[in-house]
């Protein structure tokens, strides 16, 4: 890898022992994966937030280091293991508490803004088209690559950070090119959001890093945040690219059958204890739709709703909180269904979810039962 | 050979098949391999020269690696055939030496084999 005279001092040790470390995990990255150069980014977005993903290692690591790191670019953070609003309904213990906060508190140090979101799409600014970031949340990189325009790989929470300290990336992979190595043909009847979750999910495994995809109709923002959280979880591959793709390109269906076939993988239960719908976190269109589904209505189990809290703020505004909240809802922010602490298998047997994301952490985390359904069906069975 | 992080290490060799999980199965305060499918169940990689193909499971791994280095029951440095992303991380947070190599030279580095890694002079390794 070339490095400018500028990149090799840092490396040496001659700009600080932080400034080395961040270069040494890019230079190690770059040689992994067979970058020529390091470019310069203009946004990272971290994870390695919620103290059940990172640990104590994770959380000395940040101690440490944020006592001399500072981001040189702007840097947004993934959810971290619950909303401190309400922490103290769902019985976590003391230390989880006191170490997520120290993490939290090592990242404001650093000077990270404490958005708490994997949807950074949707409440920040888009900066203008081609632009390099650096996100290492799965889902928000597939929805930078696909739908924002943006140029970003599917970074590691040490890339990433490594970006964030330097402002710079590897040259390698989806920064430089996206060709896809498959086509999916989408081939099954009225989809809803469970269905381009699936879809999703099967593209992550059959893609390399880019995936041609066809036979798309018109989605809206639900669905779309739905294939990302799929194909996120999935595998490597980090970007839709919307067409056939050569003649030449492999063609693969997704029909009902291979449908089925995820289905079968995720859904291990019939019914769910208590509902969550948020993987991705919900944005401000998911909530006020929501709100007008829940007219008049009211769930029957427990239902998590998870959401930014900056679209908390705005819809406590607007005045859905009141209604979530009068049927039945607990709105969460600052966390996601995805490895939360606050479901545990002591308590609950299974979750019913309309994520395909949510449901394959749900299952391989937290060890509970996960029961699929849409959100317009969740509404019809779990709501009077 | 590709460097991955640099650095000038002379150890012996603790050698496995077997692709390692820094997440769970090793041991942080003792550095003992506590997987028991594991070709190196009860072994200590601390100090050693860690020959194995290559990292495998969640990147949460590389804090593992950062803790053992910390606790001082790290490897003196690593060497694989496929460069994984949380073997590469974790070894530079810890800075600790990281080369690739061709399977080739893999089959030649035995178990115990004294050798000395100096990813600045050629030949990289000189076995002694």
């Amino acid at each position: 890898m070339e490095l400018t005279r500028e990149e090799e001092s840092a490396l040496k040790g001659e700009q600080g022992e932080i400034m080395q470390m961040a270069y040494r995990i890019l230079v190690a990255t770059g040689e992994a994966t067979d970058a020529e150069k390091l470019v310069p980014i203009e946004w990272t977005h971290l994870s390695g937030v919620n103290y059940n993903t990172i640990g104590d290692a994770g959380e000395e690591f940040l101690s440490s280091i944020s006592k001399n790191a500072r981001v040189k670019v702007k840097t947004t953070l993934n959810p971290m293991g619950f909303d401190i609003d309400n922490v103290s309904d769902y019985g976590l213990d003391e230390n989880f508490i006191s170490k997520q906060l120290s993490i939290r508190n090592s990242y404001e140090t650093m000077g990270v803004i404490p958005s708490f979101s994997c949807i950074p799409y949707e409440i920040f600014d888009i900066p203008k088209d081609g632009t390099q970031v650096a996100f290492a949340e799965s889902n928000a990189a597939i929805h930078a690559n696909s739908y924002d325009n943006l140029k970003t790989n599917k970074e590691s929470a040490f890339s990433a950070l490594a970006s964030a300290l330097t402002g710079k990336s590897p040259y390698s992979s989806l920064r430089k090119e996206d060709s896809a190595n498959i086509t999916i043909r989408m081939n099954v009847d009225n989809p809803d959001e469970l269905t381009y979750g699936m879809l999703g999910f099967f593209a992550g495994k059959v893609g390399d890093i880019s995936v041609n995809i066809s036979g798309l109709g018109k989605m809206d923002n639900r669905q779309c945040k739905a294939m990302c959280g799929g194909m996120g979880t999935s595998g490597t591959c980090a970007k839709f690219i919307f067409g056939e793709g050569d003649s030449d390109t492999e063609k693969i269906d997704f029909d009902e059958k291979a449908m089925q076939n995820v289905h079968d993988e995720l859904n291990t239960s019939e019914k769910g204890d208590i509902i969550t719908l948020g993987s991705p976190q919900l944005g401000l269109e998911e909530i006020s739709e929501l709100a007008g589904k829940l007219k008049g209505r009211s769930f029957e189990k427990r239902c998590m709703i998870f959401t930014p809290r900056t679209v908390k703020e705005q819809a406590r505004k607007i005045g859905y909180t009141n209604e979530l909240e009068r049927a039945g809802c607990e709105i969460l922010s600052d966390c996601c269904t995805c490895l939360t602490p606050l479901i545990n298998k002591d308590n609950v047997d299974a979750v019913t979810t309309n994520s395909i994301k949510g449901a394959f952490y749900l299952k391989n985390s937290n060890g509970v039962g996960v029961n699929l359904k849409s959100l317009s069906q969740i509404i019809e069975d779990e709501t009077r | 050979m590709k460097v991955l992080v640099s650095g000038k290490i002379k150890g012996t060799v603790l050698k496995s098949q077997d692709a390692i999980n820094f997440l769970g199965t090793v041991d942080k305060k003792t550095g003992i391999i506590s997987d028991k499918n594991h070709s190196l169940y009860e072994k200590s990689i601390k100090d050693t020269i860690l020959v194995f193909p290559s990292g495998v499971g969640s990147s949460v791994g590389a804090y593992t690696i950062y803790s053992i280095k910390s606790n001082d029951t790290a490897p003196l440095a690593m060497i694989c055939t496929k460069a994984d992303l949380t073997v590469a991380t974790g070894c530079a947070l810890a800075n600790i030496p990281l080369v690739v190599i061709s399977e080739e030279e893999f089959s030649s580095i035995s178990n115990g084999m004294k050798l000395t890694l100096d990813t600045d002079s050629t030949p990289q390794i000189q076995y002694q």
